[in-house]
């Protein structure tokens, strides 16, 4: 095992406010590379701020703060500080954290690490070349900087559950919070290019990102049909998501499979996918010569769906989609947690369920990295720290505290 | 048009044209990379990806290809012909990085891999995006953004209530571009290495792993209890059993609208009914005394939702009293209503209605870009996040088929 400092951002330290995964995600990812990231929470409140330090799953019946599942699986291989920043002396703690970190990052509302003292002209009076990164739903400026949001309410204002549903049906949306990952995404991205011009120019900056704005760079080619053609997405038949428009694709759906709630995914990507689907169905209505094409094909989209369902509803999902793949039609079993987990040598030979260990909740699988760097690659082994768990570590043997003056500040409720 | 610049400015990129990693070549490319987007002669089959300007098929007027590769420049190369294959060659020695969206095996099998052009070239950094990951046993399977979404989890988690309908999956080939986005991830980690150790490495990216860890709650509860989540209509999929309520309003105007996490704070429940009092409503819902009681409490923790009868009534009547007053309000004034009362809650908008959006257009966020193909300024989607110093910007328009050859390839550039 290489040490920290051989990982790939070995010599980066982040002092970090990020809570829930829409934050807390992106310095994750930073960490299990070798990033040092420095979790900052609030003894008196327990951390509460981050509200999934004590929400379930839980591996027990033991409930607590240091008990949540996804708390844990989003501070792997961080390391935990408590700072009351309501104290001066507290104040000053932070302000030494972070005159030698690199970064600093947070996804409160806007507006409210300024108000507690820590904006950004504040943070470059401590240190001019930090570079500072807030994610929030609205981010900073404009009219609506204030309102708050988390991940569904992000995927309906940006267009995302717009996008995701059945025809003549309510937006299905997404079933999660899929903006907290992928808002965590862009907010790892954003760290690392404010990095790369801060190595080569010594130039730190605030990058104010906006979950939302974020959402809506995932909307392209259905943006640029209104401002181009004039066409809204709000039209009859739209959204249709499990057909595929762009490009088009026929037949492309999620078809019922053998058994209750079991489903395959099908997609012919050319004329001849489907003439390989057309032989393995064997039916003589799939060798109709009206669906050589792919415009014969659209053309009788719903009969094909409907014909290919009556198919399909009586094979078992996964033996379906390997004889599909092995002739060469992209086919796949919707699959559900135990099927990806436990059983898909797609996820166990990329090593993507990694064990961590975890003082209190035990030694529990996470998420990987979906990334294999072949030099220096990512590590995730530590569970999420506990609450203040590395003040000694950081105050002590980072800052230079003595373990005199850290009892005082301790006794005092400062940590 | 801004002049060139932006974070990764100084950093080249040659990608090789593919429609699963083409989102990460334009999220380098805004941020100020110069990207080389290599094509086979003819264009990239994706040019034939709809919509298409004024819906006219041609490989120079599909807006997914617009979308896709702005700010980078275009040139064609036949992978199999020996004076470009000198060409490729001579640019990759150029690069900083390669963003490869071949097939496993394609660029190994043509003698142009990582490991057959690093050779003196020990800084490059070579960034892989496959399906499953370059030496996956499963590398060689045939997939779309479907296939790997379905495979991948998200597709479970997604749908309705009725379960007779099938699981749904989300919108906008989403598969491909939580890859990419890692891919960006990953290529500006090995750069980052690289200014410590000089070399650079290969970043094997895997769609299906990025689709695996982007599922939130399926895999954690999994993972911490061995439970199944099940879907709903757009809220969370929840532990069997666990059936939440409708977070989907709809508004006196035909709109849907996002209400949110339920409330669960002395001030929401206060702002709940003060908000039905100034409505003058207070008479027509019934449970407003759950909300008194709401108002007179701390906060609800979540863990007591569901276990604790009175806390899950008030919890629910707060869910019901946002149902209700949208069901009275047009979407707009119940959106900006609810937030100005600390109510978090959302409409569901269509992508060109965010964009016309007060607020997004306050921040800047529509982007025009000229184009003089069309003789006019169009408009695209904006910066995924601020920056104040090096500030993101669409460069150019996406390239014509070798538009930029002769830029490229001339000796003095």
């Amino acid at each position: 095992m290489s040490s920290r400092s051989e990982r790939p951002l070995g010599n980066v330290r982040i002092c970090d406010f990020t809570g829930q995964l829409a934050g807390a995600g992106a310095t994750r990812t930073l960490a299990a590379f070798g990033a040092q990231v420095i979790r900052v929470e609030d003894p008196v409140r327990q951390g509460r701020w981050d509200m999934l330090r004590g929400s379930g799953p839980f591996v027990d019946e033991r409930r607590g703060p240091e008990l949540g599942g996804g708390f844990n699986n989003h501070n792997v291989e961080k390391l935990g500080v408590t700072i009351n920043l309501k104290d001066e002396r507290g104040r000053d703690l932070l302000r030494e954290l972070i005159a030698t970190s690199d970064v600093v990052t947070e996804n409160f509302a806007g507006g409210v690490l300024a108000r507690l003292g820590f904006g950004y002209d504040d943070l470059r009076e401590i240190r001019n070349d930090i570079i500072y990164v807030s994610n929030s739903g609205f981010g900073h400026t404009g009219p609506y900087s204030a309102f708050k949001t988390w991940g569904p309410v992000v995927q309906a204002i940006c267009g995302l559950s717009f996008l995701s549903g059945l025809p003549d049906e309510p937006p299905a949306g997404w079933g999660y919070s899929y903006m907290d990952h992928l808002g965590a995404d862009f907010m790892a991205l954003a760290i690392l290019a404010a990095l790369v011009h801060r190595r080569r120019t010594g130039e730190g900056q605030w990058v104010d990102m906006s979950s939302i704005e974020a959402g809506i760079t995932l909307d392209g080619p259905s943006i640029l049909d209104h401002s181009v053609n004039g066409r809204p997405a709000r039209r009859a038949g739209s959204p249709d998501s499990n057909h595929s428009a762009s490009p088009r694709m026929v037949p492309h759906n999620i078809f019922p499979a053998a058994g209750e709630d079991r489903w395959v995914a099908i997609a012919c990507r050319d004329d001849s996918d489907w003439a390989a689907l057309a032989k393995v169905i064997g039916e003589a209505w799939a060798n109709e010569s009206r669906f050589d094409d792919l415009a014969g094909r659209y053309a009788a989209q719903s009969e094909l769906d409907a014909r290919m369902a009556r198919w399909t509803s009586t094979r078992d999902r996964f033996e379906l989609a390997a004889e599909l793949r092995a002739v060469g039609v992209p086919a796949s079993a919707v699959q559900q947690a135990v099927d990806r987990i436990e059983h898909d040598p797609g996820t166990s030979a990329w090593g993507l369920w990694p064990l961590v260990r975890h003082p209190e909740i035990g030694e529990v699988r996470v998420d990987g990295i979906p990334v294999h760097l072949s030099e220096a690659d990512w590590v995730i082994e530590r569970g999420a720290p506990l609450l203040g768990e590395h003040n000694d570590r950081v105050f002590g043997d980072f800052l230079g505290h003595t373990a005199e003056e850290l009892a005082a500040l301790r006794d005092a409720n400062v940590i | 048009m801004t002049p060139a610049g932006g974070a990764l400015a100084g950093l080249r990129v040659v990608e090789l044209a593919s429609d699963h990693a083409a989102f990460a070549g334009k999220l380098l490319a805004d941020l100020g990379a110069e990207v080389v987007l290599v094509e086979p002669p003819g264009g990239h089959h994706s040019r034939g990806y709809e919509p298409f300007v004024d819906d006219r098929p041609d490989p120079e007027r599909s807006l997914w290809w617009w979308h896709y590769h702005t700010s980078k420049l275009g040139v064609v190369l036949d992978l199999e012909d020996g004076a470009d294959v000198t060409r490729f060659r001579r640019l990759v020695a150029t690069a900083d990085i390669v963003l490869d969206g071949e097939a496993p095996g394609r660029m190994s099998a043509l003698g142009l891999d990582f490991s057959d052009l690093r050779a003196g070239h020990d800084e490059l950094v070579w960034v892989s995006v496959t399906a499953f990951g370059r030496d996956n046993p499963r590398r060689g399977e045939p997939f779309t953004d479907l296939t790997l979404l379905a495979g991948g989890g998200p597709v479970w988690s997604c749908g309705y209530d009725d379960h007779s309908l099938p699981p749904v999956r989300g919108g906008g080939n989403q598969g491909y571009q939580i890859g990419s986005v890692w891919a960006a991830i990953g290529a500006l980690t090995a750069i980052l290495a690289r200014d410590v150790t000089g070399r650079g490495q290969l970043v094997d990216v895997s769609l299906h792993a990025a689709a695996n860890v982007t599922t939130e709650a399926a895999t954690q509860a999994w993972l911490m209890t061995g439970e199944e989540v099940s879907r709903l209509t757009c809220r969370h999929a929840a532990r069997q059993g666990n059936v939440s309520q409708q977070t989907l309003a709809l508004t006196a105007d035909g709109r849907w609208m996002n209400t949110g996490v339920p409330p669960r704070t002395p001030r929401e429940f206060s702002a709940l009914s003060e908000w039905l009092d100034e409505l003058d409503l207070r008479d027509e819902f019934p449970e407003t005394v759950f909300l008194e009681l709401g108002a007179k409490r701390e906060t609800i923790a979540f863990g007591d939702i569901g276990v604790d009868p009175v806390l899950t009534e008030i919890v629910s009547a707060g869910r019901e009293a946002m149902m209700f007053i949208a069901s009275k309000l047009s979407a707009d004034d119940f959106f900006v209503g609810g937030q100005r009362r600390g109510l978090t809650c959302g409409p569901v908008y269509a992508p060109e209605e965010i964009m016309a959006d007060e607020h997004i257009t306050a921040r800047g966020f529509p982007t025009a870009v000229h184009h003089d193909d069309l003789d006019r300024d169009v408009v695209y989607p904006g910066a995924p996040f601020v920056m104040s110093a090096t500030p993101w910007r669409i460069a150019r328009r996406a390239p014509r088929i070798g538009e930029h050859q002769h830029l490229v390839f001339t000796p003095s550039s």
